[in-house]
């Protein structure tokens, strides 16, 4: 499907099991105190690219406005124009027809950077099992962040961009897997082909009875 | 004749998943005009330029995408494309039953769910030939009326920034966080509220409620009147609107515009005047209606209807009849829970109204209401099976977007955005 | 988008109820399944186009006329013109498929006039098997322009006389069908994968459809390779989407 995955792995293990990286012992003292000292720094203020289409990003204009105020995460500048952001915040369901754009929103962004999936249509396709609606937008680019809920209230949504700041904040500028984008290895075990995964996502249980149009 | 294109793509150029460079030239130059062999003559008044706007653009409210030809800034055409928000709605209803869909109403106008809600279940009913309880009825409109106030807060706070002004946007998002408790009071939920059923009400409203609404319909006015002020004698303001995308009468009514479009026009067309639904023709307030069709006097309708839904809201209130709050129909109604878990009839009568559903007698509705955005209807054709034939939304500002080429040619591309933001538009609703 | 306005003297909706006589419009109350008042111009349809007029009957307090395919443009033109009904705005445009696909698809008009206020539902029945096609009325009604490009995407009905009758929700080159057909699965007719490999294809920088790209007439200036993308993107259906070789 063309997935990009980004990936904290070092390729030299046989079964190409995504491992914990490195070791912190390794690292000196003074290495750890930059990582510490860039980290803070990028995760006070991470300025938000809002991919919103739907109803999700009505809940974000609620975050983002006075009672929930991003601003204390130093989130208030929305960044509209990808070059400048350093999260995705996908709200909203992805149809087919706004997957490539979303892509190449992603691919636009310079490194480091990171994505929210918030809401259950962004993150599986939601309610919308049909024809029209990408069943997950990590199926198109990396996620860092799934926010549940349909849609998300603010306060779900800062839960996550906190997770997000303490993912940040164990980053190591030594890792240099950390932000390597490749293309799904057909030669991984754990590579699932897209055959198979369209079989996974066959309807089961009460579902089928729902894709039946009369009784 | 030179004619120099700028191509602008969805973004600029960029690096693809291998790491290729993707071309999208930036600059198209037509043969020898500009060569330098050529004498090179500008002709400005020739230089076409087309210009992309979307599908990700935060003036657009959501995923439309423009594509404008300039003539230097003023646009000549403008072809819209829309369907990146395409998600089957309609589809979908055919495979759910008639309770089942309300949750998917709430999706469709997001800003407007509670409104729709009521709306589907009025053209469900008139389908299964129910009438409402009097109390139901009036608790309906307090709901569509809450719900109008809701989607004109969001568009008045997005065109406010579109335009240039942030503070209204902060000022209008409080009195909507409010609004949200009420709801969320009520039904349990801010924004997605499923707060009808075919029949009656999901919830009937909790102890002090009334209490929250009075306080609410006290302190709006205030919040309006300091953004009225703020804005409507606003030399920016104006001039960034009056006289912009201006449709006369005939325009706007051939177009399909309806509601806050087409009275900006002068036409008095409001379905609760025209085609009443839930008692409207029963209630005290006047339709607003504008002059010329420009953006400042849909802006003024919009703001004039927030005032009339407060007054209908104190009628409302004051009212609001004690009594049952759904029909007593065992056709569409669930028996109530404590029965449900005790009685063996009651337990079969819930299990069969939850997966077979209830069966309307064959035939079709359309009922019309008037939604913050315009017209709006849900036809429903039912062939007597417990799922409708046919789910069809009539989409109100789809078809007063189809009207943004007549409204922007000719104008500025800074008035594009103005235009565009006063159409209200909302992609779930427009590509459904 | 060049609809000829309709003879129209006063905006003010209900005007010529109230010269008329006629009561206010009241909320509509314990309304029969069938049968009920019929609107006064199906008397009028059937006197002026005789047998074209096929049948007509009351739904729930909603008039529906089924006319013949051939002269639905000619009854909408007339029920539009007439100051006797004036229906000069077109509500919407839509089809109808029944999950028996030996029934007819319908085509559905609802129309409505503001001075009268009156609603008329207008339909036609396409027999099954029978070619997908009515006549536009985009001549008649600008509103009319997107609700039957949609109606094309969705039922695959070719709305004669459209100035553009291209897709309007999916995209250019959609090739699942029409999913609003009843043989249309909910899930769509290709794997999830095919779906979302196709949808990925679909290129955001060449995107432009060829009336675009002839606006700013650069069809010819562009790059050989987008060029070629181009002519592959609408290699589906080069008959409707013919690139013009000057651009213009």
């Amino acid at each position: 499907m063309g997935l990009i995955t980004t990936v904290n792995d070092s390729s030299a293990t046989p079964l190409r099991v995504p491992a914990p990286s490195g070791d912190a012992s390794q690292d000196s003292w003074v290495t750890s105190r930059l990582d510490f000292l860039v980290n803070w720094a990028r995760s006070s203020s991470m300025w938000p690219m809002p991919f919103g289409t739907a109803c999700c990003a009505i809940e974000f204009m609620a975050t983002a406005a006075s009672r929930y105020d991003l601003a204390r995460f130093g989130m208030e500048r929305l960044s509209f124009s990808p070059r400048q952001a350093d999260v995705l915040i996908c709200a909203g369901r992805v149809p087919f027809k706004l997957a490539p754009v979303l892509r190449r929103i992603y691919q636009q962004m310079p490194q480091p950077k990171w994505v929210i999936s918030m809401g259950a249509c962004a993150s599986t396709g939601g309610m919308f099992d049909n024809y029209a609606v990408v069943q997950g937008i990590d199926t198109i680019i990396p996620v860092d962040v799934y926010v549940p809920g349909c849609p998300p209230r603010p306060e779900a949504l800062m839960y996550a961009i906190m997770m997000l700041h303490k993912k940040v904040q164990t980053e190591r500028m030594s890792d240099k897997s950390l932000r390597r984008e490749i293309e799904p290895d057909t030669e991984s075990l754990l590579y699932i082909p897209p055959s198979t995964i369209d079989e996974l996502s066959e309807p089961f249980g009460n579902s089928v009875h729902q894709t039946r149009s009369a009784p | 004749m030179s004619k120099r294109t700028i191509e602008m793509a969805v973004g600029t150029a960029g690096i693809d998943a291998y790491g290729q460079p993707i071309r999208a030239p930036l600059s198209v130059r037509s043969q020898g005009a500009l060569a330098l062999e050529a004498p090179y003559e500008p002709e400005l008044e020739s230089d076409h330029m087309l210009i992309n706007i979307g599908p990700q653009h935060p003036a657009t409210h959501g995923v439309l995408r423009l594509v404008l030809e300039l003539d230097g800034e003023t646009v000549v055409r403008c072809v819209p494309h829309i369907g990146y928000l395409h998600c089957g709605f309609e589809k979908i209803g055919e495979y759910r039953q008639y309770n089942q869909i309300i949750p998917w109403t709430d999706r469709e106008d997001y800003l407007n769910s509670i409104g729709n809600n009521v709306a589907f279940v009025l053209g469900a009913e008139r389908l299964f030939g129910i009438e409402i309880t009097p109390r139901c009825t009036v608790l309906r409109v307090i709901a569509m009326e809450l719900s109008r106030i809701m989607s004109h807060l969001v568009w008045m706070g997005t065109t406010c920034i579109d335009i240039g002004a942030f503070t209204p946007f902060l000022w209008l998002y409080q009195e909507r966080e409010n609004l949200y408790n009420l709801l969320e009071g009520w039904v349990g939920a801010r924004l997605t509220t499923t707060a009808t059923r075919v029949g009656g009400m999901a919830a009937e409203i909790p102890d002090g409620w009334m209490d929250g609404l009075n306080a609410f319909i006290r302190n709006f006015p205030k919040t309006l009147n300091e953004s009225d002020k703020m804005l409507s004698k606003n030399g920016i303001w104006m001039g960034r609107t009056v006289g912009i995308g201006a449709l006369t009468a005939e325009e706007a009514i051939n177009c399909g515009m309806s509601g806050a479009m087409l009275r900006a026009s002068g036409v008095a067309y409001d379905v609760r005047k025209d085609f009443p639904y839930l008692d409207y023709e029963t209630y005290d307030f006047d339709v607003a209606v504008g002059t010329s069709g420009d953006v400042y006097d849909r802006y003024l309708v919009r703001v004039e209807e927030m005032r009339q839904s407060i007054r209908i809201l104190e009628q409302a209130v004051q009212r609001l009849p004690d009594g049952p709050l759904n029909v007593d129909d065992p056709r569409v109604i669930l028996p109530p829970k404590t029965k449900a878990t005790s009685q063996m009839e009651s337990m079969i009568h819930h299990f069969k109204l939850v997966m077979e559903g209830p069966r309307p007698p064959i035939g079709e509705v359309y009922v019309p209401v008037e939604s913050p955005k315009g017209e709006k209807g849900y036809y429903l054709v039912s062939d007597g099976t417990s799922k409708p034939v046919r789910w069809r939304i009539r989409p109100p500002a789809f078809v007063n977007l189809s009207a943004i080429p007549r409204m922007v040619e000719g104008h500025l591309l800074s008035d594009v955005i103005a235009i565009n933001a006063s159409i209200d538009i909302v992609m779930g609703e427009i590509d459904r | 988008m060049t609809a000829s306005l309709p003879p129209y003297e006063s905006p003010v909706p209900g005007s010529a109820r109230e010269a008329a006589g006629l009561p206010d419009p009241v909320t509509p109350r314990y309304i029969a399944h069938q049968g009920g008042p019929e609107n006064p111009s199906v008397a009028a349809l059937r006197e002026r186009f005789g047998v074209a007029v096929l049948r007509s009957h009351v739904m729930w307090g909603d008039t529906t006329v089924f006319v013949d395919p051939k002269a639905v443009h000619d009854v909408i033109r007339f029920l539009r013109d007439d100051t006797a009904h004036a229906y000069n705005y077109l509500v919407d445009i839509t089809a109808v498929e029944y999950r028996d696909t030996d029934q007819p698809l319908e085509v559905v008009w609802h129309v409505r006039s503001l001075p009268w206020q009156r609603f008329l539902r207008i339909k036609v029945e396409l027999a099954a098997g029978s070619a997908l096609e009515v006549a536009s009325v985009t001549d008649l009604y600008a509103a009319a322009d997107w609700l039957e490009r949609e109606c094309y995407d969705m039922f695959g009905i070719t709305f004669n006389g459209h100035p553009d009758l291209r897709r309007i929700l999916m995209w250019d080159t959609y090739n699942e069908g029409h999913p609003l057909r009843k043989d249309f699965p909910l899930r769509g007719r290709f794997s999830r994968a095919e779906q979302l490999s196709q949808a990925l294809k679909i290129d955001t920088s060449g995107g432009y459809s060829t009336t675009e790209l002839s606006i700013a007439e650069a069809f010819n200036d562009l790059p050989e390779d987008m060029k070629q993308r181009l002519r592959a993107a609408r290699a589906v259906d080069p008959a409707a989407l013919a690139l013009p070789e000057d651009g213009r």
